[in-house]
């Protein structure tokens, strides 16, 4: 990565349809050869953005620099960038060939020279041999990497995909992460990636935006997503989490307690929470320990009494949903290592965990979180 | 696993009285129509027309040959049908492009209707409403005397142009729906994948929705071409009598001289013309006639 010269930069992005905010003043910017990702539900904006900086839909307000240069008014055919669609879109009339050597064809490039570059491309992206084939004769996974040849053959200052990865089945799917970030790091080209499944936002990319009805709710790198979410729906949204709600009982800079039915657990109160009464809390099932009744309770950390009422056995892990209070139940995660303890179903336990680790936000994005991620 | 069983039984023998009931129609309307009487005048064009008892006669096929207005006026028949095809495909390949890529949802469906609207009336009646446009005291002449383009009125009817238009009016539809159709099942991502690899509208037209709306255009041909040629209402009404369209020639055979014979091997002319044209549309287009059907 060649850091500090910034490819695409989008300021204030602003797109309407009709009444509806498709997106609302959304900026960021993305460095050179990095792998940045658009992460959101279905219906938060995140094609739209795409569209707009692939040039097929103009925004409202904003703007969209390519290597510096405003392009809002330059069409998609004269764009420094390209897109993978969503279905691939190949020309099911062309050889493989033909549809690689596309966009040479139109530059009037030497017939010579698109033969190299197409034959360098297809051997880059593993197809060597394809040439004269036609889309419908080949996997999914191959028609991926014909769709990815045919846009990078050109040579874009900015790679742009569309949940390419969508269409195909999971195995497939998750082969293709790897092997998509891959041929990222070869070519050294910058990729915006638009997609709903936060697994492969996590996977592959530098930076990760997460998107919510229109605005950008966080940019960071999925570590930082991870760990310190900024909003309650990056929380929810990004990894696994353990989500209760409470009243405030009492609040300072750097500790809250909630108040759950008989309970008073202990959290760090994040921005987003402000004044508000009702808070939102989220604890990733890994950080919470379980311990027979009487074992003594680490400094620092917040203890319950809890019984176990389920397990489910995942092979690396195995998850305990332990019951705390009527209508509080928490999922914890532990690595099922083979020399570990284990639990059994109606066991009484101790459930620890250290207060930094629940993020206490307001409730305000509750219905969202409920539509998007599923109730708790 | 008996009743399994019975299921399976059934799926192998599926009843054939009800297989026969299904197929009935088609095959009434096949062989009933269409075979026996195509065998009869086959038959019958095959006899010479005074003297039937005389057996197998060539003399039908080798007038043809040997007299030219009739083969002028079949050249003549195929030369209008192919051009009106032609016309019909440059009017309709736009608006079907329009109707279908340019437009959505209710104006869509509601501009198909409008289309499709001058053909729920009878081809005699709109034919009829042609010749009110084209008359001397018609539409076209009253409006071109008022506007003072014209100082008299001029005849559009009775000459090959009113057949022209008429010919091309009447296959509209029929070439509109199967485009409109080809061109509504092409991926829209296709034209902004060409876009976004930096072609121009022409390349996008020529490269990418030309070759995918093939199929339909042949199969809007095909139905127009057949139509054309053998349309005899048409050249008849806004030709006039000596239209010399090859239609009028059989029904004169049939009808006026009362010589079946001579009428069948016309037909069968007509048959091979018109076979022989769309099977070198399909060569020429390298399309299969099983996918244009599709």
């Amino acid at each position: 990565m060649v850091a500090d010269i910034i490819d695409v930069e989008v300021k204030n992005l602003t797109k309407t349809f009709g009444n509806f905010n498709a997106v609302n003043n959304i900026s960021f910017s993305v460095e050179r050869g990095s792998f940045f990702s658009i992460l959101g539900p279905s219906g938060c904006g995140k094609t739209t953005v795409l569209r707009m900086i692939s040039g097929f839909e103009v925004p409202n307000r904003g703007e969209i620099l390519i290597g510096n240069e405003c392009v809002n008014n330059v069409p998609p055919n004269r764009r420094r960038t390209n897109l993978v669609f969503q279905h691939l879109a190949l020309f099911p009339l062309k050889t493989i060939f033909n549809n690689v050597s596309f966009g040479l064809q139109r530059l009037k490039i030497p017939k010579n020279e698109i033969k190299q570059r197409v034959t360098n491309m297809l051997e880059r992206v593993g197809l060597q041999g394809f040439e004269s084939r036609y889309p419908n004769q080949l996997s999914g996974g191959q028609k991926q990497r014909v769709a990815i040849a045919r846009s990078l053959v050109l040579e874009p200052t900015v790679l742009l995909l569309d949940e390419p990865l969508g269409a195909l089945d999971l195995k497939l799917r998750e082969h293709m992460k790897l092997e998509l970030k891959k041929l990222q790091n070869k070519v050294g080209t910058t990729f915006i990636y638009i997609t709903h499944d936060q697994g492969e936002a996590m996977t592959m990319s530098d930076q990760v935006g997460v998107m919510l009805k229109g605005e950008m709710e966080q940019i960071g790198t999925p570590e930082e997503l991870y760990n310190a979410p900024a909003t309650p729906f990056v929380a929810a949204f990004v990894g696994d989490a353990n989500r209760f709600s409470g009243r405030v009982f009492a609040k300072s800079n750097e500790s809250v307690t909630i108040s759950i039915g008989p309970l008073k657990v202990k959290g760090i109160p994040q921005p987003e929470l402000g004044d508000e009464r009702e808070a939102l809390c989220f604890l990733r099932p890994q950080n919470i320990r379980l311990q027979p009744p009487d074992d003594p309770v680490s400094k620092g950390y917040q203890s319950f009494p809890g019984l176990i009422r389920e397990i489910i056995f995942e092979g690396h892990i195995r998850s305990y949903i332990v019951e705390l209070a009527e209508d509080f139940q928490l999922k914890v995660a532990i690595a099922h290592a083979t020399r570990a303890r284990s639990f059994s179903v109606a066991d009484q336990v101790q459930v620890v965990w250290n207060p930094n680790d629940t993020l206490c936000f307001s409730t305000r994005a509750l219905a969202d979180i409920d539509m998007n991620v599923g109730e708790e | 696993m008996e009743a399994l069983e019975t299921i399976s039984e059934i799926n192998a023998k599926p009843f054939p009285w009800f297989r026969i009931i299904c197929l009935a129609p088609l095959l009434l309307w096949i062989v009933g129509l269409l075979i026996i009487p195509h065998i009869q005048l086959f038959w019958l064009s095959f006899l010479q027309n005074r003297h039937p008892e005389e057996g197998f006669y060539m003399g039908n096929y080798l007038r043809f040959f040997t007299n030219p207005i009739y083969w002028k006026i079949l050249l003549r028949t195929a030369v209008y049908a192919i051009l009106s095809t032609f016309m019909s495909l440059v009017i309709c390949f736009p608006t079907a492009f329009f109707i279908a890529k340019l437009l959505k949802g209710r104006w869509q469906i509601g501009l198909i209707i409008i289309v499709m609207l001058p053909f729920w009336i009878s081809e005699l009646v709109r034919t009829y409403s042609w010749m009110i446009m084209l008359r001397e005291t018609g539409v076209i002449n009253w409006i071109l005397l008022s506007l003072g383009i014209l100082s008299e009125p001029i005849e559009m009817l009775y000459n090959d142009n009113a057949i022209f238009v008429g010919l091309v009016y009447v296959s509209l539809l029929f070439m509109l729906l199967p485009i409109y159709s080809v061109l509504e099942s092409l991926d829209d991502s296709l034209i902004e994948a060409g876009q976004d690899l930096g072609a121009s509208r022409w390349t996008i037209l020529w490269e990418i929705i030309w070759p995918h709306s093939i199929p339909g255009v042949m199969a809007g041909c095909i139905i127009v071409f057949m139509i054309t040629l053998g349309n005899y209402l048409t050249p008849v009404m806004l030709g006039g009598k000596n239209s010399l369209y090859f239609t009028q020639t059989i029904y004169h055979q049939f009808i006026i001289a009362w010589n079946w014979n001579q009428g069948s091997a016309f037909g069968f002319l007509l048959l091979i013309l018109s076979s022989f044209l769309v099977w070198i549309g399909l060569k020429v287009s390298r399309q299969k006639l099983t996918e244009v059907i599709k």
